[in-house]
């Protein structure tokens, strides 16, 4: 995984809640078997709709997403994460998002940077009276910037420590985790024998 | 102080603890299916990795499976490509397959526990948000994504950040015809869809003790639609009993020693939860959604809100959306409200259990000519269960559509989907903005809603049925005020 210290983009502003992981991408696009080549799908039912933010060409380089409450709710599905990475966008801002797609995201390398709801209010009223400024997510100092003088907009995110630490350094949990394999393998000898196993030996 | 049920199951799995860092946690059982585990699996390949533990891994296929001509090829080519991807994985990696036509395939959460292999007190996961179902039996189970597969895979842990508690107290007993599916869309509406965040919740009180093993997997399946990260029910003996003798349950002295253990799976006295609410059973009724999330829902016998209803802005505008697509006006009444569509099945209502009562209810009623109705078991076996009560002729003679096992119209990946505008009465978990299919419009409701809507071709309970034909009074009622 690439290491993640900061990172400043165009900024788009998604005036809604409750964006749920169906709306992030659809079933319908989850039948590939790579981790690739899901931008088609992103936000799918909303990109006819010539209205929509990422058609305006202003937004469409953005590549920090700013959402309201509960983004990525529903299900499990990483390839939310992947679509938003496809298409481009480094971090996504909001108020609050679904505990799997926050998982997921820090797992994939997305920044999930959660914020304060006035935040996101001046950000999308920034955003929509300047399409195409910029906005700065850094993980070193947590916070996000945006705009400049007197209406510039500087604020603290919230990232758990671990999630931050491993963004930054850019690691790979699963390496981690078998660095304590011997924990593992003891833990496994104190393991009941009657928890039920799904393949049988002989 | 003492501890709570969910403390206790997760201190039993840390592997490692240390300040600052999320627990490892040991995992008992991972779950696999066919659309969030290619990429895991590729990236055990690239790494030169195995699977730990093959022997505590199972893998079926339900996401996008075909309910019709399941005995021949998958038409769709790319839906193939998933499936068959998931059939090479499972070979190389030594995992146990429930392929299309085994009769252990099914929905990944109706088949755990049908093969007896969700018990109390374990940690499960799968790829797919609607492993808390597992709960119900006192596990603390949870929907992780791809790349947690591929770290279960590879190490059988995951590194995890302890959630904090909380209990939900459902004090009295549901009124005859209100069930478990009602509850938990009630709760919904209560907390909204982000209530639960951050918390592993504990279901209890008398009307949870009540319900059946089934409609405790109701509740718990649901938890993640009000943002919970598990729901989990102390195990009793209506958990054991429903274990006992199936396949892959303990038997003789193992399970002795297990009930032993599970007995002891329960929230001390004196231990504290951090949040609690508490409900009152007796006063539910049958509850069905009007939005577009899953705490966008009224009383049956209440009417479409009004964006102007709502407090909050972020709520009155996310109401004018949803009505938006919906097609609904304020104020209409809900019982007034014509459907298209009736789905029966999927991993919140697929069950045995669930295909009974709503035979029970179109018994001698016929399906409304403008409505279709589609009844898909949760697994095989539910639907060899159901052939051999008869369920199957039950639903044929109604003129309803009996499929093959799968998920279906829960999420339209197969062909089973809704057109642009159709509504549809479900009684599936997500009503989101194009679930079942691009444009499509869902209502959740419960089994018992879901069978009268299909007869009455609006949404509606038995209550609302004449009496079928030779049967004595009405099938099982509600007050048909709800
Ligand atoms: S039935 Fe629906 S909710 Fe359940 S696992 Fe399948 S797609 Fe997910």
């Amino acid at each position: 995984m690439e290491k993640f210290s900061a990172h400043t983009g165009v900024g788009v502003p998604l005036r809604r809640s409750n964006v749920d992981t169906d709306q992030i991408i659809p079933a319908e696009y989850l039948k590939r078997v790579t981790r690739t080549g899901f931008e088609d799908g992103l936000f799918a039912a909303w990109r006819n709709d010539p209205s929509f933010v990422l058609n305006n060409p202003a937004y469409a380089a953005g590549s920090v997403l700013v959402a309201g409450p509960d983004f990525g709710t529903g299900s499990s599905r990483e390839h939310a994460v992947w679509a938003l990475q496809n298409y481009g966008f480094k971090a996504v801002i909001s108020p609050r998002f679904g505990d799997i797609f926050r998982g997921n995201s820090g797992k994939a390398g997305l920044l999930a940077a959660q914020v304060d709801e006035k935040v996101v209010q001046q950000l999308w009223d920034l955003l929509e009276e300047q399409p195409g400024a910029t906005v700065t997510v850094d993980l070193e100092s947590r916070t996000v910037r945006a705009g400049e003088g007197p209406d510039a907009i500087e604020d603290s995110f919230d990232i758990d420590d671990y999630t931050r630490w491993r963004l930054l350094e850019g690691l790979d949990d699963i390496g981690i985790t078998l660095g304590h394999e011997p924990d593992i393998a003891a833990y496994e000898k104190t393991r009941p024998t009657w928890k039920p196993v799904t393949i049988h030996a002989g | 102080m003492g501890k709570t049920l969910a403390e206790k199951v997760w201190d039993e799995h840390v592997v490692r603890s240390t300040p600052g860092e999320p627990d490892l946690l040991y995992i008992d059982l991972h779950l696999i299916h066919e659309v969030t585990s290619p990429q895991a699996f590729d990236g055990l390949r690239l790494a030169g990795r195995a699977v730990r533990r093959p022997d505590l891994t199972i893998a079926t296929e339900d996401h996008n499976v075909p309910t019709l001509d399941w005995d021949k090829p998958i038409a769709d080519p790319v839906s193939r490509t998933q499936v068959e991807t998931l059939r090479r994985n499972a070979e190389e990696f030594g995992v146990r397959l429930h392929p299309l036509g085994d009769a252990d395939q099914g929905i990944v959460h109706v088949v755990g526990p049908q093969l007896g292999l969700t018990q109390p007190g374990m940690t499960i996961v799968c790829g797919d948000s609607h492993t808390s179902t597992h709960g119900a039996f006192g596990a603390i189970a949870f929907g992780i994504g791809t790349s947690e597969v591929e770290h279960v895979l590879a190490t059988q842990t995951l590194p995890q950040a302890k959630p904090r508690t909380m209990a939900v107290t459902v004090n009295g007993s549901l009124p005859a015809g209100v069930t478990a599916k009602d509850l938990v869309l009630t709760l919904i509406a209560h907390t909204g869809t982000g209530g639960g965040q951050g918390y592993i919740v504990e279901y209890r009180g008398q009307a949870i003790e009540e319900l059946s093993m089934e409609g405790r997997m109701t509740v718990c399946n649901m938890s993640i639609e009000w943002g919970a990260k598990a729901g989990l029910i102390a195990p009793d003996q209506t958990t054991f009993d429903y274990i006992e003798g199936r396949p892959e349950a303990p038997t003789g002295a193992d399970w002795d020693a297990a009930v032993e253990h599970w007995k002891s799976l329960r929230t001390d006295d004196d231990a504290e939860f951090d949040a609690e609410i508490v409900l009152d059973a007796s006063t539910m009724t049958p509850f069905v959604t009007w939005g577009t999330n899953p705490g966008q829902g009224v009383p049956l016998g209440g009417r479409v809100p009004s964006p102007e209803d709502f407090e909050d802005a972020s709520d009155r505008v996310a109401a004018e959306k949803a009505l938006q697509y919906m097609g609904l006006q304020a104020g209409t009444p809900m019982r007034e409200i014509d459907v298209d569509t009736v789905f029966i099945g999927s991993c919140t209502n697929g069950r045995i259990e669930d295909l009974r009562t709503a035979a029970e209810v179109i018994k001698g009623h016929t399906v409304d000519p403008g409505t279709r109705l589609l009844v898909v078991p949760g697994s095989v076996r539910v639907r060899l269960q159901a052939e051999e009560e008869g369920l199957d002729l039950v639903f044929k003679e109604a003129g309803a559509e009996w499929r093959g096992a799968g998920c279906s119209m829960c999420l339209g990946m197969n062909p089973d989907t809704l057109s642009p505008g159709e509504r549809s009465a479900s009684t599936s978990n997500r009503n989101f903005e194009g679930r079942q299919g691009k444009g499509g419009r869902t209502h959740l409701v419960s089994v018992p809603v879901a069978a009268a809507t299909a007869v009455r071709g609006r949404l509606s309970s038995p209550a609302d049925l004449a009496p079928a034909a030779g049967a004595p009074g009405a099938p099982l009622t509600n007050a048909g005020s709800n």
